[in-house]
């Protein structure tokens, strides 16, 4: 299986091919990727320090353009698929009828794969995008367990990429408007989720409020640790009782899977976090690149090392991981 | 403009769907969707019992009748009861996946585009055209500005338009996920959820830990706390070219609310001000209603 890494900036491409990543996933510098936040992503000189950085290390480029544009920014999207393609990388990931469409039209060699936020969790769907743009790769959203997986798989033509490690989108990925009704941006139109500028904390007596669009996300208190505002991972109330009513600060590990992913022909895991730092990508990549080899030279024998666990486990949010929906009880 | 109902996006059971559907027939309505698009676990009614439905309400009302398509396809059974649904040989289909799309454009099928197929641009819009599609009911997180916008793009590119059917009226529906929000709010797990959202027929309530309301849980879909209601924006409706509204049932008060819409579509001047949310509409966050922010 191939290691799929991100990178938001040059530093963290560097950090995943010195690691081993194969593949190094990247986005332009605007709303054209579903990580448009500040200071993130990459401009022209970088992305040509990017690619030179890549061919030299004869690695695979990928790059996000997987927001759905709107009609008056159009030409953005259009010019940021000519990018990609102009500087040959090896995939161009989008989700958009219409930028899939223009990228298999215009340059019918790029290769193209459908992004998680295309929201395609059947063969039916893969088969849609598979005829009408020739897909090479479709990136599954967060919500299968292992076993819908291994059906999707077995019955869809195109090789299957699955997210492996990193923050827990809990709703299927390009069907959740939750960001956009607080704070009027979504993933889908805007590429951010709980955006930061939507952000305020503030401190009383009732203890550390974090709040989004003035809506009270979470509030903690002096011994609990603080997480970012993501709206769907806050404690609301729900008849009578405060929880995590949606989901708690975790992110996925999927370690314990790699075997079975293996054996049902998945072609790529995927890291998610193009937000992250370069330090975070140097060290999920290492231990990702270690279990990978490991299972690729005795798969028989592969067990998860705990110190891979205990250093994945200190980059996970709320320092917990869960196997999310590829466990049925987690569901 | 024409009325339609949309599904019901709650699990009711079938006493309940009965009596709704009933007093339902004899309002002013022009479209009627059936089916479940939530979760295939709600099985008081399958395929047979909403086509039988379709048949009764064909023979009472002159509404047109469409069967709505689950929204999020998991396992292989689901996916042969969407394509069963597609092979209905009867009623037009709403397609809620591109896996449903995939299989009403193989049978040449004409369908709707359901609110959660993400066409966001002409491009997107005249693919699903070349599909097939006939009538687009945009994500509900569209504004009227890029309604009109992908409409006037669709057109510059040759297409031939589509109807246009707004989301007008209900809690909006936002989020799907592999998770059942009601079954981890009873502390169930999902596999053995007692399908316990039947004893939401409104959802179940989220508010913020400061009381203010948020979101409707249904089971794996997050709706909006606050129910849109656009009838006081009407005559912008109207400008933006939309050919439907949607109204979205709840379990109270439908009735008035077909009421309410037709007046309005007979020339009744449309109110002022209603309660709910109005803020997609206006390119703003969903849960605001612009004219109380001052946004308009």
């Amino acid at each position: 299986m191939q290691l799929v890494c991100p990178a938001g900036n040059l530093p963290a491409l560097k950090a995943a091919v010195r690691q081993g990543a194969d593949a190094v996933y990247v986005g332009f510098r605007d709303d054209t990727n579903a990580r448009h936040f500040a200071g993130l992503n990459m401009d022209d000189k970088q992305f040509d320090a990017a690619v030179a950085h890549i061919r030299q290390h004869q690695r695979k480029l990928y790059v996000a353009v997987n927001t759905y544009p709107q009609p008056q920014g159009w030409e953005r999207w259009q010019r940021a698929v000519d990018r990609a393609a102009d500087h040959g990388v090896d995939a161009l990931i989008a989700a958009d009828p219409g930028v899939l469409g223009y990228a298999a039209q215009r340059h019918p060699q790029l290769s193209l794969h459908l992004s998680v936020q295309g929201s395609a969790t059947n063969a039916s769907a893969l088969a849609f995008y598979v005829q009408h743009y020739n897909i090479r790769r479709a990136v599954l959203p967060r919500v299968l367990s292992l076993a819908q997986v291994r059906q999707v798989a077995a019955n869809s033509t195109v090789p299957i990429e699955v997210f492996a490690f990193g923050s827990l989108c809990i709703m299927a990925e390009g069907r959740c408007h939750l960001s956009s009704y607080i704070t009027g941006e979504s993933p889908n139109l805007c590429g951010v989720c709980s955006p930061a500028k939507a952000v305020r904390w503030s401190e009383d007596a009732e203890g550390l409020s974090a709040r989004l669009s003035e809506v009270l996300i979470d509030r903690y208190q002096a011994d609990e640790p603080a997480g970012y505002p993501t709206l769907c991972k806050g404690r609301f109330m729900v008849d009578g009782k405060r929880f995590h009513a949606l989901e708690e600060p975790t992110s996925l590990d999927t370690l314990d899977l790699l075997p079975e992913l293996a054996a049902m022909g998945v072609e790529a895991v995927k890291i998610e976090g193009r937000q992250r730092s370069p330090a975070y990508v140097e060290q999920v990549t290492q231990v990702w690149r270690a279990a990978l080899d490991a299972h690729r030279l005795a798969p028989q024998r592969f067990t998860v090392k705990d110190q891979w666990r205990q250093v994945l486990a200190g980059l996970s949010e709320g320092s917990q991981t869960t196997l999310g929906a590829y466990h049925r009880s987690w569901q | 403009m024409k009325l339609s109902l949309g599904p019901v996006l709650y699990y009711w059971d079938k006493e309940q769907l009965g009596r709704f559907y009933s007093e339902m027939s004899a309002l002013p309505l022009d479209v009627i969707y059936l089916g479940e698009t939530v979760c295939s676990k709600r099985r008081a009614m399958n395929l047979d019992h909403w086509l039988g439905l379709g048949r009764e309400l064909q023979a009472c009302s002159p509404a047109q009748i469409v069967l709505s398509g689950l929204t999020l396809i998991e396992a292989a059974s689901e996916l042969s009861s969407l394509r069963r649904l597609c092979d209905n040989g009867e009623l037009l289909v709403e397609a809620n996946d591109m896996g449903a799309v995939q299989y009403l454009a193989e049978r040449k099928l004409p369908f709707v585009a359901g609110p959660a197929l993400n066409l966001y641009n002409g491009h997107a819009l005249a693919k699903l055209l070349e599909c097939g599609m006939i009538r687009w009911v945009p994500p509900v997180e569209c504004s009227a500005a890029l309604i009109r916008a992908v409409l006037d793009q669709a057109a510059e590119l040759g297409c031939e338009l589509p109807q246009v059917e707004v989301f007008a009226y209900g809690h909006l529906p936002l989020a799907y996920s592999a998770r059942c929000f009601t079954a981890r709010a009873e502390n169930r797990p999902k596999d053995d959820c007692q399908f316990c959202c039947i004893n939401y027929p409104d959802g179940l309530a989220l508010s913020s830990q400061e009381g203010q309301a948020l979101f409707t849980l249904n089971g794996i879909q997050t709706m909006s706390a606050e129910v849109t209601n656009l009838l006081a924006d009407y005559p912008g409706l109207e400008a933006c070219g939309a050919d439907l509204l949607r109204l979205s049932p709840r379990a109270q008060g439908m009735v008035e609310v077909v009421e309410a819409f037709a007046r309005v579509r007979q020339g009744e001047a449309p109110p002022l001000f209603v309660e709910g949310c109005n803020g997609y509409w206006h390119g703003q966050a969903g849960m605001l209603r612009v004219e109380e922010v001052g946004l308009c």
